[in-house]
């Protein structure tokens, strides 16, 4: 008998994968959380925004990261940029990276979002 | 542009968040037409402007209510023998109504919804989202405030499993409706 992935279809399947990460992520403060912000206006949906929304989500998860706020905002006229991503850490400026793909997304979060280093060929400026 | 329903979805419901709402509901019908309809208590518009939204060349600069996805809805829902309403009441909120014939050659794929819908609640996890897909007598109803209070509260989509398993739970129940 192969077992096969049981589908997420419940509340009660949704409360098991809760229970397995437990209260940790509200220990944190907000201020202590680095922010990852993408770009969702018209301009950046239609440029693939959600694709990388969808990759955000996918990296912290395989990399379990939980101190990271995922938001997202609207059109801050850089149309022809998009997508765009921005990441802040705690105490740190605020760093846009743009034309972001989703092979661009892994590199950001275990170079940027982990460990601070600044992905240099995607980087719009420093809004500081 | 838009290359199909599920990011005119996420697109018009951004609308409503830029409106100012705090309850959003989105309805999908699938069944001879396809029928959407976007509601939000937002601030909501005149009749000169809700008229000119669906001008491609309309602009509010200032705040950018709208962008270019109204217009290109709209022509969608009429290259596809169907049809397109806006309503808006200043104070009151705005409603977005377009129907697409499934005959038409035209018709856009229903695309990726969950994912336009967990990225809307990632985004503002702090309105009151309901959504609901319908397939002739079925129906799947997805409602934000139950769901966070099923699940006990708290900033439940910052831990990424959770959201994504959330986004596998919206597609298991509305792929359920089709079998």
């Amino acid at each position: 008998m192969t077992e096969e992935k049981k589908k997420i279809r419940s509340l009660d399947d949704l409360r098991k994968i809760k229970e397995k990460t437990g209260d940790l992520t509200s220990a944190r403060s907000e201020e202590d959380k680095t922010k990852v912000i993408i770009g969702m206006g018209t301009c950046g949906i239609a440029a693939g925004a959600r694709e990388i929304m969808n990759a955000v989500l996918k990296e912290l998860e395989v990399r379990n990261l939980h101190n990271v706020a995922v938001e997202t905002t609207g059109c801050i006229g850089m149309c022809q940029n998009e997508p765009l991503l921005d990441v802040i850490r705690p105490g740190e400026p605020r760093i846009t990276y743009i034309t972001v793909t989703p092979p661009d997304v892994a590199r950001i979060i275990s170079e940027h979002v982990v460990n601070g280093r600044i992905v240099q060929d995607k980087l719009y400026g420093r809004a500081d | 542009m838009l290359e199909d329903l599920s990011h005119h979805i996420l697109d018009i419901a951004e609308n409503g968040v830029n409106a100012g709402a705090d309850e959003i509901a989105i309805e999908l019908e699938d069944c001879e037409f396809i029928r959407l309809t976007v509601k939000d208590n937002g601030r909501g518009m005149d009749e000169a402007t809700a008229l000119s939204v669906v001008d491609p060349f309309y602009t509010t600069r200032t705040e950018r209510r709208v962008g270019l996805g109204l217009p290109f809805l709209k022509q969608l829902a009429e290259l596809c023998d169907g049809e397109f309403r806006l309503s808006s009441t200043p104070g009151k909120g705005t409603l977005v109504h377009a129907t697409f014939s499934k005959k038409s050659v035209d018709i856009p794929p229903l695309g990726d919804i969950p994912s336009s819908l967990l990225t809307l609640l990632i985004g503002h996890g702090e309105i009151h989202w309901r959504y609901v897909h319908r397939t002739g007598s079925r129906e799947f109803v997805l409602d934000w405030d139950e769901l966070k209070e099923a699940l006990g509260g708290g900033d439940l989509l910052s831990d990424p499993a959770l959201a994504m398993g959330v986004r596998e739970y919206i597609t298991t129940n509305i792929e359920e409706l089709y079998t």
